[in-house]
């Protein structure tokens, strides 16, 4: 199995606060890797640093082979790394094709405009915003504007997706059909790495879970390791019987 | 049909600078002439100033520095060393163009208001330096040896002539802009515009793209400089880097429309034609410019989209006919 994404003892600062401390896991291509932690343990610096946003005061990441560490994000994003964001970042007097197009355009394989209209009308067909097409980004609510950080993302076709609480504030139904389509995305080659406070989602989406707590990696590994690791029942999940419900559930 | 549909974006913004460029002909007016030419070198600076200001999102207060700086390298060249016009115009534009690339290697980092005062400061700085500059004059500037208009016919074919080239320039700028607005370039530009970080994540090489459009928007005032400078004989400082000219540009850009094509024009029209009105009133001449600031404001606080931006949003047609 190739290795897509090496992260090594990553370390970041913000002056006095120390934001990750040696944060240090290795991705193989094809995996769903869950990142999880209490409000604030560093798991969006953590993304921030991957894709070029800050560059780490020590460590190294490497991706597909290559040293990023000190790289922009955008020599990242045409390398086939794409992300959404928490606080969702449309462009809002642009329409909602636009949106995806600059996507397709700019990222991983670098479209012409016109063969990028054709993916992002594609891609928004994918995540159910064919209809909303022509419509400016800005008018959009908060699920259809995840879904479309999530269209801009995949219309780069990338190797690596980086994905930011995109169930956050998305109702039952929704939340479901956001998690079948990330499964979708899984099965046509792509990478995952999510951020996610919805237990239920992330236990049963990952392959793999790495825990973060002010900064410190507390625990890594499968879903079933993770729930009964008492250092993460103490520090985030709390109730031993609701790691125990979670599993069980569905 | 579809096709003819297609291109109307451009086609508008062309016919009103063939009408303007008719204009004089057709009422055989030389005061008429003399409109028509500030109509089209507002044309000209404010379709310019909206590549940076329209679909880049950045604000220069101090754009006409590329009009004047243009317009001294070009009408020192033409009068000193016997270059032709032809030469000077473009010597013009490419001087501009290298200042826009290396001010913007220096100062496109900055972003909102902190880039907007760099630019103010730039064209004070360009103006103390030309000021203090013996080869391009010092403070009384250049004058052109009268002589010089007889290898384009004397001084009335000149005039003639130059008003024929900025009708061109005119339509240059617009191509520029039309070409820009509908091409990946363009695209990545308006991405920049609407939210920098997020257009540098999808893979949007801001620091470049926000360059190359800064050195195009500098092109054309830097030939139009050289040509205004030619019509008129001279040059001096003051004339050259007049910093309410860069607030005027803005107002045109704003009212018209930032970000669109059509936009800058209809604003630079209107803009001429009002102020044409307010600086012959009794009343209006002494305080023209007060009357630009209280418009400025007025877009600002009310249509800050500008007249076709209103327009793009009310309907859908309207968003397809105007680019």
């Amino acid at each position: 199995m190739t290795l897509l994404l090496q992260v090594q003892g990553v370390t970041k600062r913000f002056g006095g606060l120390q934001a990750l401390t040696q944060v240090t896991f290795d991705l193989p291509a094809g995996e769903i890797f869950g990142l999880i932690g209490p409000n604030g343990a560093g798991k969006t610096t953590l993304f921030n640093t991957i894709n070029g946003v800050y560059h780490p005061e020590e460590g190294r990441i490497v991706f597909q082979g290559k040293d990023v560490t000190k790289m922009k994000p955008y020599y990242l994003a045409k390398m086939g790394m794409a992300r959404t964001h928490q606080i969702v970042r449309p462009l809002n007097e642009l329409t909602v094709r636009e949106n995806v197009m600059v996507g397709a355009c700019f990222g991983h394989e670098n479209q012409h405009l016109a063969s990028a209209a054709k993916i992002a009308d594609e891609v928004l067909d994918f995540v159910k915003l064919s209809s909303r097409a022509d419509q400016l980004a800005g008018s959009l609510n908060v699920a259809q504007k995840k879904r479309l950080e999530m269209a801009r993302a995949l219309a780069s076709h990338p190797r690596l997706l980086l994905l930011d609480e995109v169930l956050a504030g998305l109702n039952p139904s929704e939340i479901d059909g956001m998690i079948q389509m990330i499964l979708d995305i899984r099965t046509q080659g792509v990478t995952i790495i999510m951020i996610e406070h919805l237990m239920k989602a992330v236990m049963n989406v990952s392959d793999r879970i790495l825990v973060l707590d002010y900064g410190e990696q507390i625990a890594e590994g499968n879903p079933k390791e993770i729930a009964s690791d008492p250092k993460v029942i103490e520090a985030y999940l709390g109730d031993p019987k609701l790691a125990e419900r979670l599993m069980e559930d569905d | 049909m579809r096709n003819w549909q297609k291109y109307i974006g451009i086609i508008i913004p062309l016919l009103v600078v063939a009408g303007l460029m008719l204009y004089p002909t057709v009422t055989g007016k030389a005061a008429a002439r003399e409109t028509a030419f500030t109509i089209l070198k507002a044309i000209a600076l404010a379709s310019s100033l909206n590549i940076l200001l329209g679909y880049t999102g950045y604000v220069s207060f101090g754009h006409i520095v590329f009009f004047g700086f243009g317009g001294y390298v070009g009408f020192y060249l033409l009068s000193s060393q016997g270059a032709s016009l032809w030469i000077a115009i473009l010597a013009g534009g490419l001087s501009s163009g290298i200042l826009a690339f290396l001010l913007g290697k220096a100062i496109l980092r900055l972003r909102g208001a902190y880039f907007a005062l760099a630019t103010i400061g730039v064209n004070e700085a360009m103006k103390a330096f030309i000021n203090n500059f013996d080869l391009f004059g010092g403070p009384t500037g250049i004058t052109l040896n009268f002589k010089t208009y007889l290898a384009y016919g004397g001084a009335s074919k000149a005039l003639e002539m130059a008003f024929f080239i900025v009708g061109g320039l005119a339509c240059l700028a617009i191509i520029m802009s039309y070409v820009i607005r509908t091409s990946k370039f363009g695209l990545g530009l308006l991405a920049i515009r609407e939210n920098e970080d997020a257009a540098e994540v999808m893979g949007v090489i801001a620091p470049d793209a926000k360059t190359w459009a800064y050195v195009l928007s500098a092109i054309i005032p830097g030939m139009i400089g050289v040509l205004f400078f030619f019509k008129n004989g001279n040059v001096e400082p003051h004339d050259a880097f007049p910093l309410h000219a860069s607030i005027e540009l803005l107002v045109m850009v704003m009212l018209g429309g930032q970000g669109t094509v059509l936009g800058p024009i209809l604003g630079a029209f209107a803009y001429q034609g009002m102020r044409g009105y307010l600086v012959t009133s009794d009343f209006f001449k002494d305080i023209q410019l007060s009357v630009s600031g209280a418009l400025l404001l007025i877009i600002v606080l009310f249509i800050p989209a500008g007249a076709v931006g209103w327009l793009r949003k009310r309907s859908e047609l309207l968003r397809r006919v105007l680019a």
